[in-house]
């Protein structure tokens, strides 16, 4: 399914926080987002001016969760000056949206055992996948603050770095254990160190992962060239041939 | 209907080369990419003789109202862009204007013969931000080069020539005139400025290229002073380029001297914004207002 063309805005609906992350919920009239994919977002008044005279550019920011009537929500961390801006937003603000974007998750064949492995902002699109199409959430985050987030979820299982909820150390504990039971698929978003331990752990178990990458991103559809990854087929985009990618294909 | 070069263009507005991957916009946003094309011509990202894989990321660091970027030129190399892109290429609702780069004359040579007898290319931008092995500045930066360089390109080609100057050089009007002077049809300008992006803790360079090119709002003024001494400067027509983000800004460096304008950054935030910028850009003169 292909995007509309061309930036589009719409109006903030509703904004929640949830911890240290703020949820941002808006209407897509016309289309609807897979899990996996992704828009550009700015601001549609005052985007720039920021910290250093940013933002310029639009960011790309994960689908959390989609709705049949249309709506639409992204999880944001203000981590700079665009994530800043979109985190100051009102209800009634105006968006710019480009999207949806990417390829999403590929589904499993029904009543496949599916393992969530998600850590800090990329638990964001499992929140949608999980709404979709089930599986176990595995959810790996700084602190308890952080952790916070992990009510987003149905029945999560919870690690944080310092033990200030669930285990004690990184998501791929959980993991290790989740795959000595028995071997499932995994879908898995987070920083880039805990996607290499979840390929690494996949790899060893022998079963298939899904991974859905994070890049700085220019434009998101293809054009600039400069969210590259590098793959055992050389680099690829992450905005078109990703964001999800097969974790075997990685280098 | 605007005559550019002996093309014919709907209007004033075309892409800049590597800002617009048409092939990969068709993808994404299918249909509704042909229904509404934002070019007036389409350019293509640099073409070199062999593939390349492009530079190590991170490729891009957004800067003050711009964006520093170092791709390094990513491409299947010319064989696959005649075999595949151009067969690719053939629902392209606009002129094709191929943009090419070597590092010698030579190469230069082989890519314009390559081109020659395919039709479909209307028009050849030439990539002279190259560095010259023997001088170590860009071919483009040097006037002497560039004229040699464009004495033994331009009798091979029957197409327009348009030069993509360099605003890395101390005198950008002299390149201009030695690019007319050898031959060519046109000149587009400007390329990115050379910048350099560190990393937060200010450690070393943070592009995997090393330097970057800078683009965006932030060389806007840049390209106008540019482009108002390459007008002063030769009698062939002009592409500005650099920063536009409205009918405003094309207006401007029309009024510099440019004959039509090309949108490069603008364009990753709005793939539409061609569009856009046309149509204000043909609301302004409609009104004449000014």
């Amino acid at each position: 399914m292909t995007a509309p063309f061309g930036a589009r805005r719409i109006e903030l609906r509703s904004r929640r926080e949830i911890g240290p992350y703020v949820v941002l919920g808006a209407v897509d009239e016309r289309t609807r987002a897979q899990p996996g994919q992704f828009y550009m977002l700015a601001s549609a008044e005052r985007w720039g001016g920021g910290d250093r005279e940013r933002p310029y550019l639009g960011r790309a920011v994960s689908v959390m969760a989609v709705a049949d009537d249309g709506s639409i929500e992204f999880l944001l961390h203000d981590v700079g000056p665009g994530t800043k801006r979109l985190c100051e937003l009102v209800l009634g603000d105006g968006l710019l949206i480009v999207g949806p974007l990417g390829n999403g998750f590929t589904a499993s064949p029904p009543g496949a055992d599916l393992l969530l492995v998600g850590g800090g902002i990329g638990i964001a699109p499992l929140v949608g996948l999980q709404q979709a199409w089930g599986g176990r959430a595995l959810l790996g985050f700084r602190d308890a603050h952080h952790a916070q987030a992990a009510e987003l979820f149905s029945d999560p299982v919870i690690a944080t770095d310092d033990g200030s909820a669930g285990h004690r150390g990184p998501v791929t504990d959980l993991l290790e254990a989740e795959l000595d039971t028995r071997p499932r698929k995994i879908y898995a978003c987070g920083p880039p160190a805990m996607l290499a331990a979840v390929k690494d752990r996949a790899a060893s178990h022998e079963v298939a992962s899904q991974l859905a990458l994070e890049a700085p991103m220019a434009c998101g559809f293809g054009a600039c060239y400069g969210c590259v990854v590098a793959t055992l087929d050389g680099y690829r985009r992450v905005c078109v041939d990703g964001p999800v990618f097969d974790g075997a294909l990685l280098a | 209907m605007i005559e550019f070069c002996g093309l014919r263009l709907g209007h004033r507005v075309i892409n800049a080369s590597g800002c617009f991957d048409v092939l990969a916009a068709a993808r994404v946003f299918g249909e509704e990419l042909y229904a509404a094309f934002p070019f007036a011509a389409y350019v293509s990202k640099t073409i070199t003789l062999s593939a390349r894989e492009g530079n190590p990321p991170p490729r891009l660091w957004e800067s003050a109202a711009g964006l520093i970027n170092s791709i390094g030129l990513p491409n299947g190399g010319l064989d696959a862009y005649l075999e595949h892109d151009l067969a690719a290429l053939a629902g392209l609702v606009v002129p094709l204007i191929t943009n090419v780069m070597g590092s010698t004359a030579e190469e230069f040579g082989k890519l314009i013969d390559a081109l020659e007898d395919r039709p479909q290319v209307a028009a050849i931008e030439l990539n002279v931000s190259c560095p010259n092995v023997a001088t170590g500045l860009d071919i483009g930066a040097d006037p002497d080069g560039l004229e040699a360089l464009m004495r033994h390109i331009r009798p091979r080609s029957s197409k327009p020539l348009i030069v993509k100057l360099t605003p890395n050089t101390a005198d950008v009007a002299a390149c201009a005139a030695a690019a007319q002077a050898g031959g060519a049809d046109a000149v587009s300008l400007i390329n990115t400025l050379r910048a350099l992006a560190l990393t937060p803790e200010g450690s070393g360079a943070w592009l995997g290229g090393g330097s970057g090119g800078l683009s965006g709002p932030a060389i806007r003024t840049v390209a106008l002073a540019q482009v108002a001494l390459v007008a002063r400067a030769v009698t062939i027509p002009i592409v500005g380029m650099g920063g536009v983000a409205s009918g405003r800004d094309a207006r401007d460096l029309i009024d510099a001297g440019a004959s039509i304008v090309a949108v490069g950054t603008e364009s990753f935030r709005d793939p539409a914004a061609g569009a856009r910028i046309a149509r204000e850009l043909d609301d302004g003169f409609t009104q004449n207002a000014r």
